[in-house]
């Protein structure tokens, strides 16, 4: 099981590299996403590095919700879903398994291209190790919430407007989390409770979110 | 042993205690018909008594003066928000454990109730904080958790809409009412973190002091008052929903033949 658990990841990983560019869009969204702000706001550079932590998060749980409705959706059409979901291994590890490579995908990316992010943005450097440990801790759990919704959504046609709203209420507490430690590193008040409890949510969301995904997948695929 | 035995008895026979008795929509819609005029009575009752209580009775608060009575609305709609909440999830267990029509019918038809109530939890509090914030919207923890309700109200009545078939949309729909119900306390516990770290400085806060008793029997009306209003509203949209499920059945049929 746990060979075929790694031939699926393996799956999903060659047909995201193959997809070219298109595996990339998430890193190149996070970039164009977090460069608006100081268009936006104006290049004062205290008033960027105050901001640093929170538009680089919020940028990134963008950008990981953006490619959410392809999770399912290609392998639905193509019939290779429903094959999954009979094969050997129970949904709940299909769906981990497509999490996986999803965060693989989206989540590392992220979290490697954070810290260029957070300089352009005048972050202090006291920060940056901190917002990579909060984003390898964060992503997953939004990986994993956001297969919730897009298991929901899969025989949907107009499902990829619908999972943003489904999905980014459950992002509140990620978010608010993340940001929190990344601004306890910054204004040195600590970064330990913040990091813990996102720690304890992606055990949380690990041990939920597939059994959730599988049961909806088992009704929208049936 | 005993005691089980006796449940499945009762259950066998479909009795009151049971959560099948309500399975059949034609018995529901008798006893529903039976409750609507009561409900609907003591709904108009108790509101019309809250209101004169509140609005006339209830002696003016010494900081805040009359504003004060807006709480007479907006507790009410506040409590009945978290419940009706409370109601779907409930039902949803019902709808994916034992596929009770009913519970499909009650948490479907609940979900705009309870959207309604948390928009004017959210409208009247802003009311409210105008005169005694000075402004119309902080993002006081309590207010930005009911935001993320009202979203995740929102979130279940789309994916409701998004499905043909009702049936399989309840079921759907359902998973997700669970998914938020576990996310709802950690929503709250999240955004009260996330305001203390954020304290906002310039709030002139009025502390509360214990109400008094003249105020807590309207605010006590008024939240019966919308419990039956809720009732009321929730069998009209099931008898609502019923009918259309049949009308949807017998095109199918027409179309069929």
């Amino acid at each position: 099981m746990v060979g075929v658990f790694f031939r699926l990841v393996r799956r999903e990983l060659v047909l995201a590299l193959r997809g070219g560019i298109g595996s990339l869009m998430a890193v190149v969204f996070f970039v164009i996403a977090v460069t608006l702000f100081p268009l936006g706001i104006g290049p004062e550079l205290a008033l960027l590095s105050r901001i640093a932590p929170g538009a680089v998060w919020v940028a990134a749980l963008l950008a990981a919700l953006l490619s959410l409705d392809r999770l399912f959706v290609a392998d639905h059409e193509d019939g290779s879903l429903e094959q999954l979901m009979l094969g050997a291994l129970p949904p709940e590890l299909v769906v981990l398994a497509k999490t996986l490579a999803h965060w693989l995908t989206t989540g590392l990316p992220l979290a490697a291209a954070a810290p260029v992010l957070a300089i352009l943005l005048n972050m202090s450097a006291d920060g940056l190790v901190i917002l990579i440990v909060s984003l390898l801790l964060g992503t997953p759990i939004l990986s994993l919430i956001g297969a919730v919704g897009a298991a929901l959504t899969v025989g949907l046609r107009r499902g990829g407007a619908l999972i943003a709203l489904l999905v980014l209420p459950l992002y509140v507490p990620v978010l608010i989390f993340g940001v929190g430690a990344v601004e306890g590193a910054v204004l040195d008040t600590g970064v330990r409770t913040n990091l813990t409890i996102l720690a304890g949510g992606l055990v949380a969301a690990l041990a939920l979110g597939p059994l959730a995904a599988a049961a909806a997948l088992r009704m929208t695929t049936e | 042993m005993a005691t089980r035995t006796q449940a499945t008895t009762r259950r066998g026979k479909g009795g009151w205690a049971s959560i099948h008795f309500f399975a059949n929509p034609a018995r529901f819609l008798r006893v529903a018909r039976a409750v609507y005029p009561w409900a609907a009575g003591a709904a108009a009752a108790l509101i019309v008594a809250g209101l004169v209580l509140g609005l006339y009775v209830a002696p003016p608060d010494y900081q805040q003066g009359d504003a004060y009575r807006i709480i007479f609305v907006h507790v009410p709609a506040a409590w009945m928000s978290l419940f009706v909440y409370v109601v779907i999830a409930l039902c949803s267990i019902a709808s994916l454990v034992w596929r009770h029509p009913l519970a499909d019918l009650v948490a479907k038809s609940s979900a705009p109730v309870g959207a309604a109530f948390t928009l004017i939890t959210l409208l009247s509090g802003s009311l409210w904080g105008q005169p005694m914030w000075g402004t119309w919207w902080v993002w006081d923890a309590r207010l930005t958790s009911m935001l993320v309700l009202l979203f995740l109200y929102l979130g279940y009545i789309a994916l409701h809409a998004a499905f043909d078939d009702p049936a399989r949309g309840a079921r759907v729909a359902a998973i997700l009412a669970l998914v938020g119900v576990v996310n709802v306390p950690i929503v709250k516990f999240s955004v009260d973190w996330w305001n203390t770290l954020h304290q906002p400085a310039t709030i002139s806060k009025i502390d509360s002091p214990s109400i008094d008793s003249s105020m807590v029997a309207p605010l006590l009306l008024m939240a019966a008052g919308f419990m039956a209003y809720y009732l009321t509203v929730l069998i009209l949209r099931v008898r609502a929903e019923i009918a259309s499920r049949r009308i949807r059945n017998l095109r199918l049929a027409q179309v069929s033949r």
